[in-house]
């Protein structure tokens, strides 16, 4: 049976075209700014808050949250493409790049597992966080990023989908092999290219 | 036959909407003609999935605001930034289509058979299984004790009030106004406080069956002080609608 | 803010072909025993996550894959529902 359509009912959005820039397929643009979590949002207080690069057991470098900010930070300005859909077009970040920190630790490690409080985690190939293209976000839209939306900071990530810029980042496991993380275990594709629509296990 | 009900159950259904009737300025009740309904209890919801022309479909879940027996109606409260509910309180009208799953929800249910006295807790648009249950209770001759403490921002807000109202001594309804209260107001302001509960809530030495709807934060707040007051956590029945 | 095992009955009808609200679920990972109406459900992300309220622990997760509901339960140590 094919759904009746339900007169006058759309989707919350803006056409597409609208934009002017492209979207990657399958999505649509949102004025809004979903709040779409795992789990409970942690409230790690800032004087607790660290930021670790781990290998084999062994943290190699942490960084306070003060440390963090005396590092140079950037603004960038980004589109956002959540697999579920809707892209959040010229969001504006302040983050620490990514590159920055790994800099500061020697490794020869292929990927990374991202690790956040409350438990979730994420892989990415280490040359995607390290070329420029990741930050350790803190600020959205000039202002400290809130809880709910991954506060005081997330990893941000934005050419790959969202689930990536894991929220409530504390650090970077160094791995040799790439290992799924939270939604790529329940399949979810491990990459996660928006571009080529890489949503889910074998796309 | 069992078999058809259960299939019922499990698969979508067209419903068509019979009626609008506006309750209060951002909320709605919608009469559905569900041809195959296998029919409800008081307390439980249905699923609607709303399609558009582009394929896009959408899903939520609303609460059944009749009781077992009735027509089937829900209750929609209009959410600013929502994607559905401004949809159904503001463009949907009589002849339009959805598709409907349930009824949903053994847990959230109430007969008389499950006893009282009854505690009902509803926190805004969370009074809407609780209506239901109150009609069931209602329509069933239900000598149950019962008791509704409901909290709204203000009287306007209030839905359903001239029902409420007409319970007279067979329900005892105690309003409490958060934000703003009339002049000459004679119901309980702000939240819900143990002090609130020590002056509506039945003592926990009668065993009370409590159910609380609302949003989250009202719904846990609310079951922490029952249990607070020895209500027994296997008694306190809880639905969340998310939100704030 | 999350909701409740009640929110995805709906979900758990087509997936186990009953109503699953009043369905006993134990948390392999601490032990609680509750109605699954009483988890604490994350809806509207890439899946739909369900907690163990006692300790947050994840007991169930379901991902819509390719027209396939995904469903591992291995954060349940059981599931009992009345026949």
């Amino acid at each position: 049976m094919t759904s009746p359509v339900s007169r006058g009912f759309h989707r919350l959005s803006r056409p597409a075209g609208a934009e002017g820039g492209k979207l990657p397929p399958g999505q649509h643009v949102t004025t809004d700014f979903p709040v779409l979590s795992a789990g409970p949002t942690p409230h790690t207080p800032l004087h607790e808050w660290t930021f670790s690069i781990r290998q084999g057991g062994q943290t190699l470098r942490s960084w306070t949250w003060p440390e963090v900010q005396d590092l140079p930070a950037e603004t960038v300005t980004v589109d956002i493409h959540c697999v579920t859909r809707w892209s959040k077009l010229g969001t504006q970040w302040r983050g620490v790049p990514v590159r920055a920190l790994l800099d500061q630790v020697e490794h020869d490690a292929q990927y990374v597992l991202a690790f956040s409080d409350g438990g979730y985690t994420t892989n990415l190939p280490v040359k995607d966080v390290s070329g420029g293209q990741a930050w350790l976000a803190f600020d959205y839209d000039g202002q400290p990023l809130a809880p709910e939306h991954g506060g005081p900071a997330r990893l941000l990530v934005p050419h790959l989908y969202f689930w990536k810029s894991a929220k409530w980042v504390r650090g970077l496991e160094l791995l040799d092999h790439d290992q799924p993380g939270f939604w790529e275990n329940y399949g979810y594709n491990n990459y996660g290219d928006p571009w080529r629509e890489q949503r889910y296990a074998g796309d | 036959m069992a078999g058809t009900a259960v299939r019922g159950r499990l698969s979508w259904q067209v419903a068509t909407v019979a009626a609008v009737i506006e309750e209060t300025d951002s909320v709605r009740t919608i009469a559905l003609d569900l041809p195959d309904w296998p029919g409800h209890r008081a307390g439980q919801h249905l699923d609607i999935r709303l399609t558009a022309e582009d394929g896009y479909s959408a899903e939520r879940s609303y609460s059944i605001a009749s009781a077992d027996g009735e027509p089937v109606n829900i209750t929609v409260e209009r959410l600013e930034d929502g994607e559905v509910s401004p949809y159904l309180t503001q463009e949907l009208r009589p002849g339009d289509q959805m598709e409907v799953r349930g009824p949903i929800g053994n847990w959230f249910t109430w007969g008389p058979h499950d006893g009282g006295p009854l505690l009902l807790i509803a926190g805004g648009s969370g009074v809407v299984p609780l209506r239901a249950i109150l009609r069931h209770r209602q329509r069933s001759r239900s000598s149950v004790p019962v008791r509704l403490l409901y909290s709204s921002r203000s009287l306007a807000d209030v839905i359903y009030r001239e029902e409420l109202d007409q319970y007279g001594r067979s329900a005892e309804v105690n309003y409490t106004l958060t934000r703003s209260q009339p002049p000459d107001w004679g119901g309980f302001s702000g939240r819900v406080d143990d002090a609130m509960l020590a002056r509506v809530a039945w003592p926990a030495s009668q065993r009370p069956l409590a159910f609380i709807c609302g949003p989250t934060p009202f719904v846990e707040a609310v079951a922490e002080l029952l249990v607070a007051r020895h209500y027994l956590s296997g008694r306190v029945k809880t639905e969340r609608f998310g939100g704030a | 803010m999350p909701f409740d095992g009640n929110a995805i009955g709906g979900l758990l009808l087509e997936i186990f072909g009953s109503d699953m609200t009043s369905a006993e679920a134990s948390c392999a990972t601490c032990g609680a025993v509750g109605p699954v109406a009483e988890t604490t459900v994350y809806l509207r992300g890439p899946g739909t996550v369900v907690r163990c309220r006692r300790c947050t622990s994840v007991l169930m997760v379901v991902a819509r894959v390719r027209g396939l509901n995904c469903v591992d339960l291995s954060g349940l140590a059981a599931l009992e529902v009345e026949y």
